[in-house]
């Protein structure tokens, strides 16, 4: 009789804690979700930052029921399993645990269908978000539809856009000890320190360095690539809300690094037009005499009278060529 | 030692430690003025404009490296040059800054530092001449420049031609120099870096070593005060 109550026991124990796990998982979800989860960080100003936001959100809503579940066993335990409470069944760790083969054998399996799925999740996001903001070298394995002709034509010197051509917009950050400063190969290939975006427009960020080792993360847009000397590292993203948003380096760069940021801007496809065209011609005088536009551009290593040297005729997305692979003649 | 001892010097510990706390919490809320700083807040009345004349050297000459290029600013206390690149400012105030350049030149790493940007009127007097764009390419190139990134300031200083200044500070009747003069606003109270563009730091990596890694030489701070 009293092994049949205790048995009976550990079967209302599991139901009663199965269910507070429910209840609250599904109540701590749903708040989440619904409350909470649209406000978390970078927001929804592009794509990825969009796809970053939901990423979060559901891998939040994976692992608030574990959480919960933690919590739940042991406030559970606490308060009905205490030493000093009278009939309190024995306990049900240590060798006991492990002899049950439907406890152990569970747990592998849920664990292990947990992993692969967020294993293989993780993997579709990245495909599906053309690298989800994150630089894919000079040959991006995923790229939006466009992306390869606007670039092509942006060396060429022959890229076109205009509001409403839903062309790829492809953007040339530089850095340099201690500062970003910005390209448009497809209005005169002008430089300029703010980076001014158009919205509802994929964007090509085509990231490289002056000198050492940079790291270009515009946080609101959900984009972030290390900026490489004599590399051309792409990152792709596409604007879907106006306001500013902020740049900063994030690779220990040096004596300036802490003050190594700027703000850029979605503006409207009309406004950006109108700024980029004004810019245009008012850099017009300067951009005379700035190398042409190139993916990379190689510094003289031995520092003052360095002018920058195009990196040869390299081409976008080779298979095969070395980037940087060439070098000053001076 | 007796229980009453070591309560006592457990408590003299405490009070010690409660003492350093007090000390650097206060000590970073009251900053003042910090050593090294050139203070130019009181050199003129509220909200006129202040002058903050700077010269740029292609040796300091004296020093833990005398080889090193470098700023100087003219102490508005002293009227003396002073080598110290952190200069304490008055907020939302026009200054009127004078370049006495003494240092030869090159073409720049990034042209986009030979056009004047972030000035008041968009461009500087270089030699009493409008300057808004230097091809660093051509003639003597381009020394140095005055930038204050987070104001999207960038101004290029002009190298000289002949042979420069060997140790500062220098003198405009002994030796070869451009002047540039441009006046910018300070924005509201905080710190803001400023620094040179130039790869000036001959041996170093890419330029941007040793005097350009190095307070108090091509970079310094302004501490923007209300």
């Amino acid at each position: 009789m009293a092994s049949e109550s205790t048995s009976n026991n550990e079967v209302n124990h599991l139901q009663r804690l199965t269910l507070i796990w429910i209840v609250l998982s599904v109540v701590g979800d749903l708040l989440y979700w619904f409350l909470l989860g649209p406000h978390v960080a970078p927001g929804r100003m592009t794509t990825t930052a969009r796809d970053n936001q939901f990423d979060f959100n559901v891998l939040f809503i994976v692992g608030f029921p574990v959480l919960v579940g933690v919590w739940a066993y042991m406030g559970y335990a606490v308060i009905n399993w205490r030493s000093k409470k009278a009939g309190v069944p024995e306990s049900v760790g240590g060798p006991k645990a492990a002899e049950n083969k439907r406890l152990v054998t569970s747990w592998i399996v849920i664990t292990t269908v947990v992993v692969l799925l967020l294993a293989a999740y993780g993997t579709v996001e990245v495909i599906v978000g053309q690298g989800s903001g994150g630089g894919e070298g000079p040959n991006p394995i995923w790229s939006p539809s466009g992306a390869i002709k606007a670039e092509t034509a942006a060396l060429a010197g022959t890229a076109t856009w205009a509001p409403n051509s839903n062309e790829v917009l492809p953007v040339q950050v530089i850095a340099q000890q201690w500062k970003f400063t910005y390209r448009y190969p497809t209005f005169g290939g002008f430089e300029s320190p703010y980076l001014i975006l158009p919205i509802n427009t994929d964007i090509a960020f085509n990231v490289t360095s002056l000198d050492v080792i940079h790291s270009f993360w515009a946080y609101q847009l959900e984009v972030k690539a290390d900026a490489n000397p004599q590399q051309n590292n792409v990152a792709y993203t596409k604007t879907l809300q106006l306001g500013s948003f902020e740049v900063r380096c994030s690779e220990l760069c040096g004596i300036w690094h802490g003050a190594m940021f700027n703000s850029g801007k979605v503006l409207s496809q009309a406004d950006f037009m109108a700024w980029a065209t004004k810019t245009e011609a008012a850099n017009a005088a300067n951009t005379k005499f700035l190398p042409p536009f190139a993916w990379t551009y190689v510094p003289d290593a031995n520092g003052a009278s360095g002018g920058y040297y195009i990196d040869g005729t390299v081409t976008p997305y080779s298979p095969t060529e070395v980037y940087g692979s060439k070098q000053p003649s001076s | 030692m007796s229980k009453g001892g070591r309560l006592a010097t457990v408590l003299g510990l405490f009070l010690v430690s409660i003492g350093l706390v007090v000390w650097a919490v206060s000590a970073y809320l009251t900053p003042g003025v910090p050593g090294g700083v050139v203070n130019f807040t009181n050199t003129q009345a509220a909200g006129q404009p202040v002058n903050l004349t700077v010269q740029t050297v292609g040796a300091i000459g004296f020093g833990a490296h005398p080889t090193w290029v470098s700023y100087l600013v003219k102490d508005p206390a002293t009227g003396k040059w002073t080598h110290a690149t952190s200069w304490q400012l008055p907020a939302n105030t026009v200054i009127h800054m004078t370049v006495d350049q003494f240092d030869s030149g090159s073409p720049l790493r990034n042209q986009e530092w030979g056009q004047v940007q972030g000035t008041i009127g968009g461009n500087a007097l270089l030699n009493g001449q409008p300057l808004t764009v230097y091809n660093s390419n051509t003639g003597s190139g381009v020394a140095h420049t005055f930038a204050i990134p987070a104001l999207n300031l960038s101004v290029p200083l002009v190298g000289v031609s002949g042979t420069p200044c060997g140790a500062a500070p220098c003198k405009l009747s002994a030796n070869p120099h451009n002047i540039e003069t441009f006046s910018f606003k300070t924005p509201g109270a905080g710190t803001y870096s400023w620094q040179c563009f130039v790869p000036c730091g001959l041996g170093y990596l890419y330029g941007n070593g040793g005097p350009m890694s190095t307070q108090n030489y091509m970079g310094g701070v302004l501490e923007v005060v209300q």
